[in-house]
């Protein structure tokens, strides 16, 4: 049995192997991700010294038995040892014991993540995968975004997880972000639930890690953990109705004039459309196509001539608009922060 | 019938029976035969065939992982890639590689002239050999009249709802089911001949508890197809009913269930596999007693261990579904079963070991292999241990770490093991002993590719990245090892090539094998290599384990230790 000093060393060899990497999950940084992070050290102890003696025997067997040419004498068989009860009842009962110790370890991590206890101050998102892309929905703020979950840092003296209610508006699809929790599939027709609550702000990402068609790899995942003060800015300025700007106006109106508004919406005009994702504040977004590429004016003009060229497979079409209309979209777009 | 006629009528212009025969009559010799040799070697190639082919997928793969944003194929082409991959893989080269084996080395064992139903084996040859076909041809018929589509992308486990009609247009879905269908009435056919030649047709004095391990493998591994293939194919007619007739199985859009079809592909797909696994147990427990002069240690213990890991591994198919919302109660059971496995497992590693202990090891190519195979076997056990925590696989499933698991089972444990049948048992089959020294070559470069690929795959596992991607994002830190991994399938892919050479190569020209090569002690070395038509002049008869050690040690036989 190692002790712990031995396996918080043996944790900061694994860190140290995998440096600082922002999808770790040797670098938890919310109480899911950090109870599976413990769990997984006791696993890796016990099952390297399993390692370690077995290879061990291994490797003295195969040096101290291998066999040497001895010259003359005839090849004799060495002495013939048909088995042993006691030894194999120990080779049993051994592996049995080891097994009730990791299955109590684990059971105890799965009661206390899965049926965690919500506190008051949980906040709810329900989490709608799409081929290829995130639907964030904030049902008690009215809040409607996609690809990029703002949600409160969580103190742990006054937790605030935010627990997601996810599910799939197509094909599964399943929601990791390694250094906050493990990952909860979305399936149609069914309702999963799982909470994640980061201990610092910044951005943790992540992506889709359940096969669900030709971009599964551009399916990815940005998750900020605001302070409180950011994020309560955030909830208002994304409460506020679609920015009204007149020089973008011919945008608009190409923008409404197109199918566009058959597949996005922006809220408070004729664009109510459900398959792609929301873009009534889609410019105070940080990336576009789903964490793809920078939320830049060329990057966004690009991505309206033709989704493919970031993205090959996106449900996106290509728009086949003209130079001129392509620039009013995209200023248009780029208005609405 | 009439390609008979035929040739009887042509005249015969040769001058020995053997050599001058057309090669039309070979083939038509091939084909209609129903030896169960023939049949054996018949898989074993068809099964190599493949072998090369998805090998040759897996290493476009590799190519297009090895740096981030690489645009080597576009990911549709990757996503039929991997499903091609894996599909061919399970059941169009082990399954077919491991039934080739088994056909041809079962009878001999058992000292029996045939299969208990020769023409039902011919069968299951003839009909998983065209399921293969039809998976293939899928590059040409996928397309169907919707001119979408070409080969199967779904991945090979090919979840719902991605399979309805609404997510996968054309045929190519229909493809891989059909040839799944077909390959599962194969295997549940050449299973139940198995049952049945091992229950009936066993020499005088063979008891069951006289037979030799690798007959007692494939008996609990036709046991589990009974069981295994028929959720399998009934998961496919529901999948076809939902595509041609409108039915709901798992049609999501319509209230069906997407984790249905979860449940009904995992009850086969976890025994599955164990029943690609058993074989290679079955070849190790052979193979390691002969090359360490040793019976082997615990036979009674290795006969329960292995029916115990039959029954154990067919509870334990939801360690597939952990982050599908089973609730803590399910997951909790099937971590438990999971982890149970591991003790008959490890009891096998221990007699192996043990068989090992004492004996005088002689390093020939098949040992090597076998020795590499016990060496990785653990490790791939001990990160299925991790994996059967249930919070670290909502880590780890899904990711690079279980895709590297599972090689190391499929490459590191049952490849290596088939590696080392080849090499064991082909003197048996051809007459002529495979090449040491290219035999070494495959070894080395197989087993430095395998370790600089599979060892590190592990670690992008480990820092997030998802399985299925045809690329990753540069800023993620997966890069490094990636380009160790691509680099690993180039060692394999050489060492595989220089395999196939070796075999040809000592076809014609190796060393002749005689009878007994190996001085081992089971009864198919107690025949010519290869064997005549009937196995032996004259049935053989048994009393012991190791009938030929009672005849080259009659001062010492083993019938006097057997417990």
């Amino acid at each position: 049995m190692l002790a712990r000093q031995q396996w918080r060393s043996l944790a900061v060899l694994v860190q140290f192997a995998s440096g600082h990497d922002p999808t770790s999950i040797f670098a938890p940084a919310g109480t899911p991700a950090h109870s599976i992070f413990g769990l997984s050290m006791l696993v890796l102890g016990i099952t390297g010294a399993i390692f370690l003696v077995v290879e061990g025997l291994l490797l003295y067997v195969l040096l101290r038995y291998r066999y040497r040419e001895t010259g003359s004498e005839p090849a004799q068989e060495p002495a013939q040892i048909y088995g042993s009860n006691q030894i194999e009842l120990s080779w049993t009962v051994i592996p049995v014991l080891i097994v009730v110790i990791l299955f109590l370890a684990t059971a105890r991590v799965i009661f206390s993540t899965e049926l965690a206890r919500k506190p008051a101050a949980a906040l709810d998102v329900t989490v709608i995968g799409h081929q290829f892309w995130w639907e964030y929905r904030y049902p008690k703020l009215g809040i409607v975004t996609a690809n990029e979950l703002h949600i409160p840092v969580s103190d742990p003296s006054h937790p605030t997880p935010a627990y997601l209610t996810v599910s799939s508006a197509d094909t599964d699809h399943s929601f990791w972000v390694p250094r906050l929790a493990g990952k909860t599939d979305l399936i149609p027709n069914k309702v999963n639930t799982m909470w994640i609550d980061p201990e610092t702000a910044g951005l943790y990402l992540g992506q889709c890690a359940q096969y669900c068609g030709a971009q599964h790899a551009k399916m990815l995942i940005r998750v900020y953990a605001d302070s409180p003060q950011q994020f309560a800015a955030w909830v208002a300025q994304q409460q506020k109705p679609a920015a009204e700007d007149p020089s973008a106006a011919e945008g608009e109106a190409v923008f409404q004039h197109n199918a566009c508004i058959s597949c996005h919406a922006v809220a408070g005009t004729v664009a109510t459309g459900k398959f792609g994702p929301d873009l009534t504040h889609v410019a105070s977004r940080d990336t576009i196509g789903s964490g793809s590429v920078p939320n830049t004016a060329s990057n966004m003009r690009a991505w309206v001539d033709n989704p493919a060229h970031f993205k090959p497979g996106a449900l996106m079409p290509e728009m086949h608009l003209n130079d001129h209309d392509l620039d009013a979209v995209t200023s248009y777009l780029m208005t609405l922060k | 019938m009439a390609t008979q006629t035929s040739t009887t009528a042509l005249p015969d212009t040769t001058a020995g029976p053997e050599f001058g025969r057309r090669w039309l009559e070979v083939v038509h010799e091939w084909v209609t035969t129903v030896d169960h040799k023939k049949i054996g070697i018949m898989y074993i190639c068809y099964a190599l065939i493949f072998l090369l082919v998805a090998g040759f997928e897996a290493l476009l793969m590799r190519i297009q992982l090895a740096i981030p944003n690489n645009t080597f194929v576009s990911p549709q082409v990757f996503n039929r890639l991997f499903t091609m991959h894996g599909t061919t893989m399970v059941f169009f080269v082990g399954m077919p590689i491991l039934f080739g084996f088994g056909n041809y080395l079962i009878p001999l064992m058992i000292g029996a002239r045939d299969m208990a139903f020769p023409r039902l084996n011919a069968f299951g040859f003839w009909i998983s050999a065209f399921g293969g076909l039809l998976l293939y041809f899928s590059y040409l018929g996928g397309d169907g009249l919707y001119g979408a589509g070409t080969a199967p992308d779904v991945g090979w486990f090919a979840y719902a709802p991605l399979t309805s009609p609404a997510f996968s247009v054309g045929h190519s879905t229909d493809y891989w089911t059909l040839a799944l269908l077909l390959s599962g009435v194969g295997s549940v056919a050449t299973a139940l001949n198995m049952v049945a030649t091992t229950i009936c047709m066993r020499c005088p004095g063979m008891k069951l508890n006289r037979m030799p391990l690798l007959v007692w493998l494939y008996l609990v591994t036709s046991l589990m197809v009974f069981i295994a293939i028929g959720p399998l194919t009934a998961a496919q007619i529901m999948l076809m009913l939902d595509r041609f007739a409108g039915a709901h199985f798992f049609d999501t859009q319509a209230g069906g269930s997407a984790v249905l079809w979860m449940h009904f592909f995992w009850i086969f797909g976890h025994p599955e596999v164990y029943i690609l696994v058993l074989p290679a147990f079955a070849f190790a427990n052979e193979i390691i007693p002969v090359f360490s002069r040793k019976a082997i240690f615990g036979y009674p213990a290795m006969v329960a261990a292995t029916i115990g890991i039959g029954f154990i591994s067919l509870s334990v198919w939801a360690h597939h579904m952990f982050t599908v919302g089973m609730g803590a109660w399910a997951n909790t059971f099937f971590t438990l079963a999971t982890m149970v496995i591991a003790v008959p497992t490890g009891i096998k590693i221990f007699n192996w070991l043990a068989t090992l202990w004492g004996g005088k090891i002689h390093f020939t190519v098949p040992m090597m292999f076998a020795v590499a195979f016990l060496f990785q076997f653990l490790i791939a056990g001990l990160t299925g241990i991790m994996l059967s925590v249930a919070p670290l696989d909502w880590q780890l499933g899904n990711s690079y770490f279980v895709v590297a698991h599972f090689h190391y089972v499929l490459v590191g444990a049952i490849l290596m093991m088939i590696f080392a049948a080849f090499y064991c048992w082909s003197p048996k089959m051809t007459g002529r002993v495979l090449s040491e020294k290219l035999g070494k070559w495959h070894f080395w470069l197989f087993v430095i590719g395998f370790h600089l690929t599979f060892d590190f795959m592990h670690v992008p596992g480990l820092l997030g990245m998802p399985r299925r991607i045809y690329t990753y994002e540069a800023d993620r830190g997966w890069m490094i090892w990636n380009l160790i991994v691509s680099s690993g399938a180039i060692f394999q892919a050489i060492g595989a090539l220089v395999f196939v050479y070796n075999l040809v190569w000592s076809y014609f020209k190796g060393q002749l094998a005689g009878a007994d090569p190996w001085d081992a002690w089971t009864l198919e070395w107690s025949t010519t290599s290869p064997p005549p038509a009937y196995n032996f002049a004259a049935i053989p008869s048994v009393g012991s384990r190791r009938p030929l050690w009672d005849l080259k040690h009659p001062e010492d036989p083993d019938s006097n230790y057997e417990m």
